[in-house]
């Protein structure tokens, strides 16, 4: 068997590479399901925004599939999604996708998790990737999800992204506190 | 619906860990809280990989501007493979690296040494049905970082990898032989694992060597592999 290659950290200056192309706006005119906008900030565990992170996200159409071959489910594709973005920080470590709400995808036990997006974040610091998953407050499933179920019910809140006050907009804020007493929860799968 | 195997776990030694005191940047950002031990999903096992046209590469890096980039050119090569190794064909690969002087061509760069201005630096590609990829590019220059008095960082090639999921995800930097700085440079002692750090580190390839025009080296990435029995039902 061969052995994995290790990470190493993004560095400083990903960027010039990886966001030439930036890509947070998931939705095209014809995208179906509910637009939903997530807006938040990256801070490290002195709270102080990170300016230099980078935000991936993968998440299932508005039917709850996926848009890869492993995913056979007979929900429908939808031409106009494809579920992947990624976007850096700026300056005050704040970060917003435009995207449409998930819908629900089956866990292991066939039982279907809670609508979710997928994240991953890449800094300068992080000598390894984070994975955390971005849930939306106000969802029945919430109580029965197996990795909400899986943390400590006073950090689960961060996992939670919780709207904000904007007539005639769905947006949920959501923080990734990479350290510290807030410290967003991480996964490892 | 069928159920698709998970990803096997790596053995801890083979990634840094989150904290890493001697590699300043770790110390305000790596979580302090252990990681939530959670059992893979579809939403881990698909990824962005095949999600997107992706095959626009542009793997030679040695022209920009319409000249051509100062340095020693040379041919990175090698194949993208599973724990099993299998081949993982489709893996987007992007890199990004300083030029020949040791500067990048990105605003927050400060060091003194001279931009290239046919040089940008980035390049991706897409491994074939093999798992095959190359790059032509030019070597990079090692540089200083502020990190701790006269730190300064080895030649490398920084590489992002999507392989077939989410969980197999990988970012990180190839290394080459024989530099004196390896031993001193903090992001590559992280891996706690010697046989593993050392696979960071690109190897001479004769065969790989462009003749009348640029060395090669060989770096092979080998990404998580999956596990014999499908998720739990
Ligand atoms: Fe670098």
């Amino acid at each position: 068997m061969a052995l994995p290659t290790s990470s190493q950290t993004v560095g400083p200056f990903f960027s010039c590479g990886l966001l030439r192309n930036p890509l947070n706006d998931l939705v095209r005119p014809e995208t179906r399901g509910d637009r939903i906008t997530i807006v938040g900030r990256v801070l490290d565990g002195d709270g102080v925004p990170v300016p230099d992170a980078m935000i991936e996200i993968w998440q299932a159409n508005a039917d709850g599939r996926y848009r890869h071959p492993e995913d056979d489910q007979e929900a429908r594709l939808d031409p106009a999604f494809e579920g992947f973005g990624r976007v850096g920080t700026d300056a005050n470590g704040a970060f917003r996708f435009n995207t449409i709400k998930p819908g629900a995808v089956p866990g292991p036990d066939a039982k279907l998790q809670a609508p979710h997006i997928n994240v991953t974040v890449f800094a300068r610091g992080l000598l390894n990737h984070l994975s955390t998953r971005i849930y939306l407050s106000g969802e029945v499933l919430n109580a029965t999800d197996k990795w909400l179920q899986a943390v400590k019910e006073s950090r689960r809140r961060t996992l939670i992204a919780t709207p904000e006050n904007a007539p005639g907009a769905h947006v949920y804020h959501f923080d990734i506190v990479l350290q510290g007493k807030d410290e967003t929860v991480f996964f490892d799968f | 619906m069928k159920s698709p195997a998970p990803y096997r776990r790596i053995a801890n030694e083979v990634h840094p860990p989150h904290l890493y005191p001697d590699y300043k940047s770790s110390l305000a950002r790596a979580p302090s809280h252990a990681l939530v031990r959670v059992k893979q999903t579809l939403s881990e096992i698909t990824g962005p990989s095949r999600s997107r046209d992706w095959r626009d590469g542009d793997a030679d890096l040695t022209h920009a501007n319409g000249g051509e980039a100062l340095g020693e050119r040379i041919m990175v090569a090698g194949r993208v493979l599973d724990e099993d190794e299998r081949p993982v064909s489709g893996a987007l690969i992007e890199i990004w690296q300083a030029n020949a002087g040791g500067r990048y061509a990105h605003p927050s760069d400060q060091h003194g040494a001279p931009l290239d201005p046919h040089f940008t630096g980035i390049g991706r590609t897409v491994s074939d049905d093999r798992g095959a990829y190359q790059f032509m590019t030019i070597k990079p220059g090692a540089y200083p970082w502020g990190n701790h008095p006269n730190a300064w960082r080895p030649n490398h090639i920084h590489f992002s990898l999507f392989g077939a999921g989410l969980a197999t995800r990988l970012v990180t930097q190839m290394y080459f032989p024989g530099d004196p700085l390896l031993e001193l440079d903090p992001i590559f002692q992280s891996v706690p694992d010697e046989a593993a750090r050392s696979r960071l580190v690109a190897k001479f390839d004769i065969d790989v060597t462009q003749p009348n025009y640029a060395l090669g080296y060989r770096f092979d990435f080998v990404l998580r592999g999956r596990a014999a029995t499908p998720m739990e039902a």
